[in-house]
């Protein structure tokens, strides 16, 4: 560790007793928000604002309705193009010479520990005690759709991004907004990409760090019992801090690997309990498909499921949001369209496959109580949901779920929920840092004071109830996504003219097979 | 007639070293014989890494390269040169069998020389380690070294 570190660590220490403190006195805490809320209050509600007569959100309509724009102009890619993403991944066209460089595989994984995280397990959980087994077609629907977005603003994040002497690289929406609207005479791409920026940095400082350790100390404290957040908020931001700061990659690299094996390994418990329960998978899929179209007596009925799903999976894969763009950028290909194909399976992954594994558990597994005679869910108008047993939502309702098959999974899911949180802050660091250096320059004491706010901010998100500082936050990560869908829409023609080039020399042989 | 190619695997070690020697012994026995030395980094495709290593990875690679050549062929090569044989040096990243295979066959080489190396961890004694693998699969005869 050098000097510097020290010096940090000795800040971060410093500044503990006073957050403990803050806890304690909850006043304080109460003070924060109230301020927060008057200030910002009108933002949030403006974000999540539904449309009239409906709880529907229009960013979620926002996102889903890009989706299906790109999906549409690109004659349905994530079907078209989904073999030749497998045979990317697989590494088929890669250039032996490459070999050392980023592989397409290790981009896609690397975007992809920043998206599958709570969303995955949570978030549907909420979608599904709310919407119904319906919401869980909608989500799937909405997921394959958003693999459109994701394929659009990655073959943009690659082409545009900066390649530095030293052989780093840099990219994101912040340089596709002012590279590409340069090149199409089209003005104001400077001012997105720092209003861009700007989003960036209060979303990772927000979803990406506050909400995540925030409920990464919940899970915890679900299972061994209450305790002060701030304890779980030093150790992660220690932890953090000695990531992105202390340089102590050997923590990342061990993150890097058991994430995505936790990841394998959540998938195949659920394929498990579904295999268990083969019986009741056609009946599962009768629920799904039905409820899909009428809500099977949810508050809402269809448009009530439908809601449900479009938003979780809007939520839960980032799609269009800019993020991934800015994780893919580092591959090494002369074919920006290839890691276009590559990030399509993304949302595929995400949503279409993990997402649908936890609703089809939390289905089967009979926790969402119905009426034996009339097949209706049976709705706690109180809690404005679907009863469970224990009257449980959110983690608590998957853990329910899974536990009906394997008692110990609780345990695991702990584990699993806190390291999924503690990959998706390091993931957001590293977008908050590059919309940072966009902002105000690169250098290494800047990049260090980006380093340090942001693990002090995950400390006040676990130890702190600031649910309107979270909102907000939240809020800004869905921002995000105003500014970068609408310079989507005027640099899809740019992408269009990439995949048609690519296509043609796919077809005549130029672009070919290197593994047989 | 073609020049017979021997690939040497080298890895800093001595059994890396006893392998260029014995390759050396036979090009003098044969006569008209050209070396390839050839230092593997480990890398893997399928590795997970974190995004700020990837941004970084092509500098990486560059300094992995560098230091290969500093340390281990450089000193090999201005050695055996000076000695008077045909040898050239190559760094690839990858996994060290299938590399020094694909080698041989790219360069059409006569044989692969490499050192032994016991088995080290757990990877090497599950699946084998390099010896193993090569003499298992390879195109082209392989010596091992003792």
């Amino acid at each position: 560790m050098s000097k510097v570190n020290y010096i940090v660590a000795a800040l971060i220490a410093f500044f503990l007793p006073a957050m403990a403190t803050a806890q304690e006195a909850v006043g304080l805490d109460q003070r924060i928000n109230t301020i927060f809320a008057d200030y910002t209050g009108w933002y949030v509600s403006f974000i999540f604002a539904p449309f009239p007569g409906t709880d529907f959100s229009w960013i979620a309509l926002w996102l889903v309705v890009g989706a299906l724009v790109f999906t549409i102009y690109f004659g349905a890619i994530q079907f078209s193009g989904f073999v030749h993403s497998i045979k990317l991944v697989k590494g088929d066209y890669s250039d032996p010479n490459d070999a050392g460089e980023v592989s397409h595989f290790q981009a896609l994984a690397t975007a992809l520990s920043g998206t599958v995280g709570l969303g995955n397990i949570a978030g549907v959980a909420v979608a599904v005690s709310i919407g119904g087994a319906g919401a869980t077609f909608w989500m799937i629907v909405a997921g394959l759709f958003g693999m459109a977005t994701k394929f659009t603003e990655c073959t943009l994040g690659v082409k545009y991004r900066n390649e530095y002497p030293d052989g780093s690289v840099s990219g994101g929406p912040m340089y596709y907004m002012v590279k590409g609207f340069k090149e199409r005479g089209l003005p104001l791409g400077g001012a997105m990409a720092v209003v861009f920026s700007i989003f960036t940095i209060l979303g990772a400082l927000g979803g990406g760090n506050m909400f995540q350790a925030n409920q990464a100390h919940a899970q915890i404290a679900n299972v061994v019992g209450d305790y002060p957040g701030w304890i779980t908020g030093v150790v992660l931001a220690l932890l953090t801090f000695a990531v992105i700061a202390g340089g102590l990659q050997s923590i990342a690299r061990v993150t890097s690997k058991i994430v995505p094996f936790m990841g394998i390994f959540y998938v195949l418990v659920s394929i498990m309990i579904l295999l268990i329960n083969y019986d009741q998978i056609m009946w599962a899929f009768g629920q799904i498909f039905v409820g899909a179209f009428t809500g099977l007596g949810i508050v809402g009925g269809f448009t009530g499921a439908l809601i449900q799903g479009f938003r979780r999976a809007a939520f839960s894969n980032e799609a269009g949001i800019g993020s991934a763009a800015i994780a893919h950028s580092a591959v090494r290909t002369k074919e920006p369209v290839s890691e276009g194909y590559v990030a399509l399976l993304e949302p595929f992954i995400d949503t279409v496959v993990i997402c649908t594994m936890t609703a089809l558990v939390i289905v089967i597994s009979g926790v969402l109580a119905q009426d034996p005679e009339t097949g209706l869910y049976i709705w706690n108008a109180e809690l404005g949901q679907i009863t469970t047993a224990g009257d449980v939502s959110g983690v608590a309702l998957t853990s329910a779920a899974y536990a009906t098959a394997f008692s110990w999974f609780p345990i695991l899911l702990m584990v699993a929920v806190v390291l999924f949180a503690f990959s998706t802050m390091i993931s957001w660091s590293y977008y908050g840092l590059k919309a940072w250096t966009y902002l105000f320059g690169e250098g290494a004491m800047k990049e260090l004071i980006f380093k340090i706010i942001f693990c002090v901010f995950i400390v006040i998100g676990s130890a702190a109830s600031l649910g309107p500082v979270i909102d907000f936050s939240d809020a800004m990560l869905f921002s995000m996504a105003i500014v970068n869908i609408i310079a989507l829409y005027f640099l899809m023609p740019i992408v269009k003219r990439e995949l048609h080039s690519y296509r043609t020399r796919l077809r005549s042989g130029a672009i070919i097979k290197t593994k047989i | 007639m073609e020049k017979t190619t021997f690939i040497v695997g080298l890895d800093g070690s001595e059994a890396g070293a006893r392998a260029l020697a014995f390759a050396k012994d036979r090009a003098k026995a044969d006569g008209d014989c050209a070396i390839i030395i050839c230092y593997v980094i480990e890398w893997s495709p399928f590795a997970f890494q974190t995004a700020e290593e990837n941004a970084k990875r092509h500098q990486r690679r560059e300094a992995e390269i560098a230091m290969a050549r500093e340390r281990v062929l450089d000193p090999s090569l201005t050695m055996t040169k000076a000695e008077g044989f045909d040898i050239e040096g190559v760094v690839r990243h990858g996994d060290a069998a299938e590399i020094l295979d694909s080698l041989a066959r790219e360069k059409a080489a006569k044989q692969i020389i490499i050192g032994r190396v016991g088995a080290r961890g757990l990877k090497a004694r599950i699946f084998g380690g390099v010896a193993g693998r090569l003499a298992a699969a390879s195109s082209v005869p392989v010596t091992i070294i003792p």
